[in-house]
């Protein structure tokens, strides 16, 4: 049984300036006990994927199954099993982060839980901050709580939307332990993220959503393989000539070519020289997940 | 505590942490209204042959403070949560129509009574003041505040924005509520006027919280009960088809 069957779910809004298709048909399975990844650039339709899912949004067409329960019909049991950290930086000003949990178990019946929210509070460094009010905490303490309030009722299956987004890299670390612990426990983790690095870490398995569209379902290391399997990096001080230019990926000094052999990176390094530049620190890397997202997103163009 | 009574829980925290806004200040308003009116109208304005007009006045400040801020409780919480985004997390839980809707409205019932029973104790020493039917003075008392908190979680729902929620109290809730008679009994006003204040049910409401204190009203008591029982079932009806279908919470 999927923990999460996403069935050909479509999604179109309708305003003053028209319909805009968000979602088209997306179709997937995530399998219990999956660390699963869902990339794609901003306005893919991830987070309304999510939305639809977490019972905020209504499907246009199709369905959503969460341990076979329709997420439709029979929304109060699926809620049970989710566990949601929304996107959005959100709190309720009038409580403390305790007070807060408290109440988010209370909505889903669930009492006497308090040696797992301290546990909750020690392993994601809010034991300090649990009598603090909301509006006390700095931006990335307030990201804390919200994952915590997604798992006070220790759901199955747990959804986190970008809970990365502008946040250090102490709690991307605490975050990531605590999660991947869960994981090995058996909690499904959906994760949408736009820090690559994370997803080819953490996810066996991931889709790639462009324009409401799957344009990629595969496990990591799959995609991986398939992509271009070297990168050439190299830095510059001027500008790449327009034809080269337009094979590579520019970061500000930062230039990189896909090369999958030696003679490749000899034609690369041979234009560059022959059009009067020097390349410095020179260096072959294993393409990575960035390399395989924007091969397919280029692609799919 | 679970379901419902920990989001009621919530709910009446909320006001609770704040209540010098919430429950002391209008207890002053209404002091004010009732130290300046009373002060002004006694021995000048003659409502029912056995009532002074200051005693008239006690059971009309109070309906109205129950009924204004059991209305302003669940809008303001609703329409807060809505900007703030934090709905989100009671969105997220199992719970259905009936818990929001009893949460809610329950909580707006228990701050009316809370800054009812306040303006009570601070005006009914201004004049002597009996209570010859309790009984329709809890039930009024808790029909108004029920409805109004009804028609706040209505208000709070539809709103999207601060000034569309003070629209609908400031040219709405309150002119209904200081034309509902509660400085003045319908039967002084010129026959047009009278027609009119008897399509307001909050006319109904004071009147029959009213009846309960000195036995005398402008209408019979059972008759206020009705339209007001009507009323309440209509806006308890619009309320949870709202909730139930996620009118502006649920896209």
């Amino acid at each position: 049984m999927a923990a999460i069957s996403f069935q050909s779910v479509s999604k179109t809004f309708t305003n003053a300036r028209g319909t805009f298709t968000a979602l088209d048909q997306v179709s997937f399975d995530i399998q219990a006990g999956e660390f699963f990844g869902l990339l794609g650039p901003n306005g893919a339709g991830k987070t309304t994927l999510i939305s639809i899912l977490a019972g905020l949004l209504k499907s246009s067409s199709g369905a959503i199954r969460v341990h076979d329960l329709d997420v439709q019909t029979q929304s109060q049991q699926v809620r049970k099993l989710l566990g949601v950290v929304p996107q959005e930086l959100v709190f309720d000003p009038f409580f403390s982060v305790r007070e807060a949990l408290k109440f988010q178990s209370g909505y889903f019946g669930v009492t006497g839980n308090d040696a797992w929210i301290d546990e909750l509070l020690d392993n994601l460094g809010l034991a300090d901050k649990a009598n603090h009010n909301m509006r006390q905490l700095s931006g990335g303490m307030k990201r804390r709580v919200l994952v915590a309030q997604a798992l006070v009722h220790k759901p199955p299956v747990i959804v986190l939307d970008e809970p990365t987004a502008g946040v250090d890299v102490e709690l991307r670390q605490t975050l990531w332990q605590f999660i991947a612990r869960l994981n090995r426990e058996g909690h499904t983790v959906l994760l949408t993220t736009h820090y690559l690095e994370e997803a080819e870490a953490l996810c066996s398995r991931i889709a790639m959503l462009k324009l409401g569209k799957v344009v990629a379902l595969d496990n990591t290391s799959t995609l991986l393989k398939n992509a271009s399997s070297n990168v050439l990096r190299f830095k510059l001080d001027a500008q790449l000539p327009p034809e080269l230019a337009a094979q590579a990926r520019v970061t500000g000094r930062i230039v990189q070519f896909p090369a999958n052999d030696a003679a490749q990176i000899e034609h690369y390094l041979a234009a560059v020289r022959s059009a009067g530049l020097v390349a410095e620190d020179v260096e072959i890397r294993k393409a990575d997940l960035e390399d395989v997202f924007l091969d397919v997103m280029g692609a799919n163009a | 505590m679970t379901g419902w009574r920990a989001l009621f829980y919530k709910e009446v925290l909320r006001f609770w942490k704040v209540s010098a806004q919430t429950i002391a200040a209008p207890v002053l308003t209404a002091l004010l209204y009732m130290l300046i009116f009373g002060h002004l109208l006694e021995g000048k304005v003659t409502v029912y042959e056995s009532v002074g007009y200051t005693s008239f006045l006690v059971p009309g400040l109070v309906m109205m403070s129950v009924l204004q801020n059991a209305f302003a409780n669940s809008s303001s919480s609703m329409v807060q949560s809505k900007m703030m985004g934090n709905l989100v997390f009671i969105l997220l839980t199992p719970l259905g129509h009936w818990s929001w809707f009893a949460a809610y409205v329950l909580a707006a019932v228990v701050r009316g009574f809370a800054v009812g029973l306040g303006v009570l104790l601070v005006t009914m020493w201004f004049a002597p003041l009996s209570a010859v039917a309790p009984l329709w003075i809890v039930v009024f008392a808790l029909l108004g505040a029920s409805m109004l908190g009804t028609l706040g979680l209505i208000a709070g729902l539809w709103a999207d924005k601060f000034d569309q929620m003070s629209s609908f109290q400031n040219f709405l809730i309150t002119p209904m509520t200081f034309l509902s008679g509660v400085f003045y009994s319908i039967h002084s006003l010129p026959p047009f006027w009278q027609q009119v204040s008897h399509f307001n049910p909050f006319f109904y409401m004071i009147d029959g919280f009213r009846y309960g204190f000195f036995g005398v009203s402008d209408v019979s008591p059972w008759i206020s009960l009705a339209l007001v029982g009507g009323a309440n079932l209509i806006v308890v009806g619009i309320a949870l088809h709202l909730l139930r279908t996620g009118y502006k919470i649920r896209g």
